[in-house]
């Protein structure tokens, strides 16, 4: 547990004093994911910052399991701190063996013994071990990225400070970071203060959500689905954004959606106008679901379309969004129908393997159904931190009121 | 060119040749040994920095045969020691070296510093162990001049009767006579150019990583 006592931070002198952080109280759980998140200049770095004493509080104190961080001599509170920096901020100089090997070596580890324990790291995050004898340059952003984990765990600190570690990245790799971020942390349980500016990402990966604003003021401190049904105030409800309705579906799995049978063509196969019903809208595409030999989804393709006998190919499919697990959210389920050329979602099984197709109106039908969930539990207690995802009604009827 | 007369002086000049060699080296070496706290104090406090550069500057400024006479006043060494001139050289070096380093310092990236700080380095082993091994291409950079601009002004000692490869200038001069001159000329080129090479080399075995091309 990491405790904030009334801490403030204030930058400057006479005149120009400025507050990064101002009064600061806040309880971080242990073996949870708390999120700072906030626009730039709110004090979230600063406060990160301040948890492993790269900056002095001006006033009050951090506790780390009720000790008080300043009775610690800072470089010794450091190594026991796993820290992921902005753009990893790996030392070019070392191999990523070396620079994973850090710290043990810090603590007096032999060179040799720490290496052991970085090459296990480097495939615990999914890094191939001939990767360690390379030096950052010659790694990609999200590669870099994960070194700078492996990096931070080294030591297996029960602490992981992490500062905006996936943005300089882009999307796609980044929603592959965060994954296995998820995954990791999963098995490890470490208390874990991430700072991101992403409230995507707050919301994704916390498991409590602290917002700050401008001038290091604490906005709200609470579950995400919390943050997005009920705002604290203004500035929250700003910053969350406008479509925090939409983002709150995130939260309830899609469930016992209806299943439509969905007719499929597979790939290679040569095209078959059969498949048009009569009734079907003359001239307008019609679009058919197109599997591979695995049953997995490829794409649509428009049965209407002059392939002169050749058989399907890649090339011919137009491809399809999202897809409906059976543990996907009421957002993936309503964004698979509208991502959809047909207007109908792809469901798959746990093998990734097609049972059908969802539509937005089942979807919807869905959402109204939590709404009443709501009223019915009206009054009920906002959810407790462990109502992150998962099937709690109870959940998405603080959400979607 | 008289090549009877390089003949007949071989051993001679040869001799200026060494000297000349360990009072251009051993200078740039102290003043690098030097230069690297005192620019390193010059990066870490900003107040210093002002006053270690423009030290250094006025330093730099004062006529290098100035600072061979009055040496011997200052040190209570005889004129025609050697010392003044490595003591004389390696104020230059210094000189020079201590915005080199402190600038080579500043040229790694902020983030990496952090990142050692925030892993639980002290600032002495984040400075000796991080942050120089990542300024030695400035650093040797500036050596380069450091070194090759000793190895000229080795040559104005012999103003003083220092032997080395300043004397073959004087006896040109005196005697109107270009062959000396030529071959000094020619001897200060080289070794200039194996200092060069040397520092070079050491550069480039001390920074494997500064060739490391991404395989992406």
């Amino acid at each position: 547990m990491i405790n904030f006592d009334d801490v403030s931070k204030i930058f400057g002198d006479g005149d120009h004093r400025t507050a990064a952080v101002e009064d600061l109280t806040i309880e971080i759980p242990t073996g949870k994911i708390t999120v700072f998140v906030g626009p730039s200049g709110c004090g979230k770095t600063t406060s990160l910052r301040m948890i492993n004493r790269m900056i002095e509080p001006t006033s009050g104190t951090v506790l780390i399991d009720g000790v008080d961080t300043r009775s610690i001599d800072a470089p010794k509170l450091r190594r026991g701190i796993g820290y992921v920096i902005q753009n990893a901020g790996l030392f070019p100089h070392r191999t990523v063996l070396d620079n994973v090997a850090t710290v043990p070596v810090l603590e007096g580890q032999s060179r040799k013994a720490a290496r052991a324990v970085a090459a296990e790291l480097l495939e615990r995050v999914g890094l191939p071990g001939e990767m360690g004898r390379r030096y950052p340059a010659q790694l990609s952003g999200g590669q870099q990225q994960r070194v700078g984990v492996a990096r931070a765990l080294a030591a297996d600190p029960p602490v992981m400070l992490m500062d905006e570690p996936f943005s300089a990245v882009d999307p796609v790799v980044r929603a592959q970071l965060q994954d296995e971020f998820t995954r990791l942390q999963a098995d490890l349980g470490k208390t874990i203060v991430f700072v991101t500016h992403d409230i995507d990402e707050a919301v994704k990966l916390g498991d409590a959500i602290a917002v700050f604003a401008v001038g290091g003021r604490l906005a709200q401190y609470a579950t995400p689905a919390e943050v997005l049904s009920h705002p604290a105030d203004d500035f929250v409800a700003d910053y969350v954004g406008r479509d925090r309705g939409y983002r709150a579906l995130s939260f309830t799995v899609a469930g016992n959606l209806p299943v439509h049978d969905e007719p499929t063509l597979r790939l290679r196969s040569t095209g078959d106008s059969s498949l048009i019903p009569p009734d079907a809208a003359p001239g307008e595409p019609y679009w058919v679901l197109v599997v591979d030999d695995a049953r997995q989804p490829r794409g649509w393709v428009d049965a209407r379309r002059d392939t002169g006998g050749r058989p399907l190919d890649l090339d011919d499919l137009v491809l399809g969004g999202s897809l409906v697990g059976p543990q996907s959210s009421l957002r993936t389920a309503l964004d698979a129908a509208l991502s959809s050329p047909s207007g109908r979602g792809v469901a798959i099984d746990a093998d990734g393997r097609v049972t059908g197709t969802v539509e937005a109106r089942d979807v919807l039908d869905a959402i109204e159904r939590a709404r009443v969930a709501q009223g019915v539990l009206d009054g009920a207690e906002p959810p407790a931190a462990s109502a992150r995802t998962g099937d709690a009604d109870q959940a998405a009827a603080a959400v979607l009121s | 060119m008289n090549w009877n007369w390089l003949n007949r002086n071989t051993d001679q000049i040869l001799s200026w040749l060494l000297a000349h060699l360990w009072l251009a080296a051993l200078p740039t070496l102290l003043g690098l040994l030097l230069a690297l706290p005192l620019g390193a104090l010059a990066f870490r406090y900003r107040w210093s920095y002002a006053t270690l550069i423009t030290l250094a500057g006025l330093l730099y400024t004062i006529p290098s045969l100035a600072l061979f006479v009055v040496l011997p006043g200052i040190l209570g060494t005889r004129i025609l020691n050697p010392l003044n001139v490595v003591v004389a050289l390696t104020l230059y070096t210094l000189a020079l070296l201590v915005r080199v380093v402190a600038d080579a310092l500043d040229s790694v990236p902020p983030l990496v510093r952090q990142s050692a700080t925030a892993m639980g380095y002290r600032p002495i082993r984040s400075l000796i162990t991080v942050q120089l091994p990542l300024a030695v291409p400035v650093i040797g950079a500036g050596l380069r001049v450091a070194a090759v601009s000793n190895v000229s002004l080795v040559s104005v000692a012999a103003l003083l009767g220092v032997p080395q490869l300043g004397q073959l200038f004087l006896v040109g001069f005196q005697l109107d006579f270009y062959t000396p001159i030529i071959a000094g000329i020619v001897l200060c080129l080289l070794v200039a150019g194996v200092f060069d090479t040397i520092i070079l080399v050491a550069v480039r075995i001390a920074t494997p990583w500064t060739r490391a091309v991404s395989h992406r």
